[in-house]
């Protein structure tokens, strides 16, 4: 410790015995809890060969049920990028009594259970709930058919794009935006030349997030998709009939997609916020729509 | 001086607004309209009956263990990832986030398997008469799993800012290590430890996906309470779901204006720091 005066004295913690007991004991629960689950699904997947994990992805009904993930995901994802875009333009760009209350509206979704969300999608379309009878008599499916395990997504997902824009757009202030337009130009031409380049990573952070909640999404679209085999089964739901099914590898080859799908979205999220994206994070909703003190620098 | 206003407000709220009313609101509204309608005493019945009940204290009993470990182990994994560097950092860095970004019907088979008595954890625990899997044991483990990154990712940000004088200050007035940690360095970190926290126990308590599939789900046992809201649809019980979904409704508005306000006062801790 006292080995020269001009030595930074050693921080808390730093007592390499400490150090490397803590390191060690850190790790071994990361391995644990993180990187076993992890790698027991690629471990399953396998466990009977190549030729049976090839069989059950090419099986029509694990084929179906990725087109429907990836159709709801291609519905879902760019029809809350729009709403992300135009609540952040909306929210940071006026001021309008109720700013706070619609930040908090928003932000809902995030803290709902999934599973409340599902239940209260059946009340609006179900044969039990607002419109449904008037559903039916139109003939109008949405429950236990795409476009409700679709709005289902956008339920969960609603905040994604949003909460990554305003805390950012909310940094960078007006100034900007309100010398192009006194300039001349027009509103679309000042948002796509002047805003969206100063967003688009953050833009594309909150989009692979969403992506990546939408094709994922288990509780709310399980209620409201009715789990029809080959129909209205998304991949999660398909692994979980798999799984009830006793066909535990081929549960584990279709999990193997979406555990692809999140290692790539964390290497999409570590990429993007090397571009800066995330980084201004708004904590919270009711913590003011100013712009927070500590990272207000745009 | 009147600032010059940008276009594009009718525009932009009118899609927002929209929005909002259809995807969230309209929703909420009917779940909350179909439960009003019940009727006080129908109401009460269903909610506070012995099956409900018991799946409110297993939810909050186990959310509660789930994240007392996270408060403990993500402190730890923040505090290594921010004060050590050890090979392999950054990539225990993006791991954190695994629990967020993998689908909770996978972490689900995939804990169920691990746990399992035949499993890597599982057959090892049970040798020395430890059950996970079909347990509350279990239904803890899901819950700490996909709540896991709150506590990291709210402390490490405030745990970089920590200022090294204040440390040194400490040392140079005599105090040990834990000294220093317990009266100097834990204090700073309280506010954002309280967020993350909360945040925790909020995800916990709604977490459906991850839990059912390692639970066992026996009703009064291993049943949670978003489990129950579930059943009670599939045997066509709409008002007793629409019952049981109105309290988990109501816990979580509860709980976000809890985690707003401890949200709002980490931030302004991290502000005057």
């Amino acid at each position: 410790m006292s080995a020269g005066k001009n030595r930074r004295p050693s921080r808390v913690g730093d007592a390499p015995l400490f150090r490397r007991i803590l390191l060690s004991v850190v790790l071994l629960f990361v391995a644990i809890v993180i990187v076993a689950p992890l790698l027991v699904i690629g471990v399953q997947a396998f466990s009977m060969g190549v030729t049976y994990f090839g069989a059950t992805i090419a099986h029509p009904d694990t084929r179906h049920a990725i087109l429907l993930t990836v159709v709801t995901a291609l519905v879902a994802v760019p029809v809350n990028t729009v709403f992300g875009i135009a609540a952040a333009w909306a929210i940071t760009k006026f001021d309008f009594p109720g700013r706070r209350l619609l930040l908090v509206v928003i932000e809902i979704p995030f803290s709902v259970s999934p599973i409340v969300a599902g239940v209260a999608y059946l009340f609006v379309y179900g044969l039990q709930g607002l419109f449904g009878p008037a559903l039916q008599a139109a003939e109008v499916k949405i429950l236990f058919a795409l476009p409700g395990i679709v709005i289902a997504s956008m339920f969960v997902t609603a905040p994604f794009v949003a909460r990554e824009l305003i805390p950012l757009m909310q940094a960078q202030g007006r100034d900007l935006e309100e010398a192009a337009t006194s300039l001349g130009a027009s509103g679309w031409r000042t948002f796509f030349s002047v805003t969206l380049p100063n967003i688009k990573w953050a833009l594309l952070y909150g989009v692979v997030l969403c992506n990546s909640r939408v094709m994922g999404e288990f509780g709310a679209v399980s209620v409201v998709s009715g789990n029809i085999r080959g129909q209205t089964n998304t991949l999660p739901l398909h692994i979980e009939l798999l799984y009830h099914d006793y066909n535990a590898v081929g549960a584990f080859a279709a999990a193997s997609i979406l555990a692809m799908l999140a290692i790539l979205t964390l290497i999409a999220k570590v990429a993007l916020e090397r571009q800066g994206a995330g980084r201004i994070r708004r904590p919270s909703s009711l913590a003011g729509t100013e712009p927070q003190p500590s990272e207000a620098k745009p | 001086m009147k600032r010059r206003v940008l276009p594009g407000l009718p525009l932009s709220l009118g899609i927002t607004l929209v929005y909002v009313a259809i995807i969230v609101v309209l929703p909420l509204a009917a779940l909350v309209f179909k439960a009003a309608s019940l009727g006080p005493e129908d109401y009460w019945r269903i909610v506070s009956s012995d099956r409900a009940v018991a799946s409110y204290r297993i939810t909050v009993l186990c959310a509660f263990a789930a994240t007392l470990f996270n408060l403990v182990f993500g402190l730890a994994l923040a505090w290594i990832l921010v004060r050590y560097r050890f090979p392999g950092r950054r990539i225990v860095d993006a791991l954190v986030d695994l629990p967020f970004a993998l689908p909770t019907a996978v972490a689900g088979i995939s804990l169920t398997t691990l746990f399992a008595a035949n499993g890597w954890f599982g057959a090892p625990l049970s040798a020395i008469g430890i059950k996970v899997a079909y347990t509350p044991l279990g239904i803890m483990i899901a819950m700490a799993f996909t709540s896991l990154p709150f506590v990291v990712r709210t402390v490490q940000p405030v745990l970089e800012e920590l200022d090294p004088a204040l440390e040194e200050a400490g040392q140079t007035l005599g105090a040990g290590d834990l000294s220093i940690f317990v009266r100097v360095i834990l204090p700073l970190l309280t506010p954002a430890l309280l967020a993350g926290v909360s945040l925790s126990f909020a995800r916990s308590l709604g977490e459906f996906g991850a839990i059912i599939f390692i639970a066992g789900n026996q009703p009064m046992e291993t049943e949670i309470t978003a489990l129950l809201a579930f059943i009670r649809l599939e045997e066509y019980d709409y008002p007793a779901s629409a019952a049981i979904a109105s309290v988990m409704l109501v816990t979580a508005f509860v709980m976000l204006a809890l985690t707003n306000l401890m949200q709002a006062r980490a931030l302004r801790y991290t502000a005057r720091a």
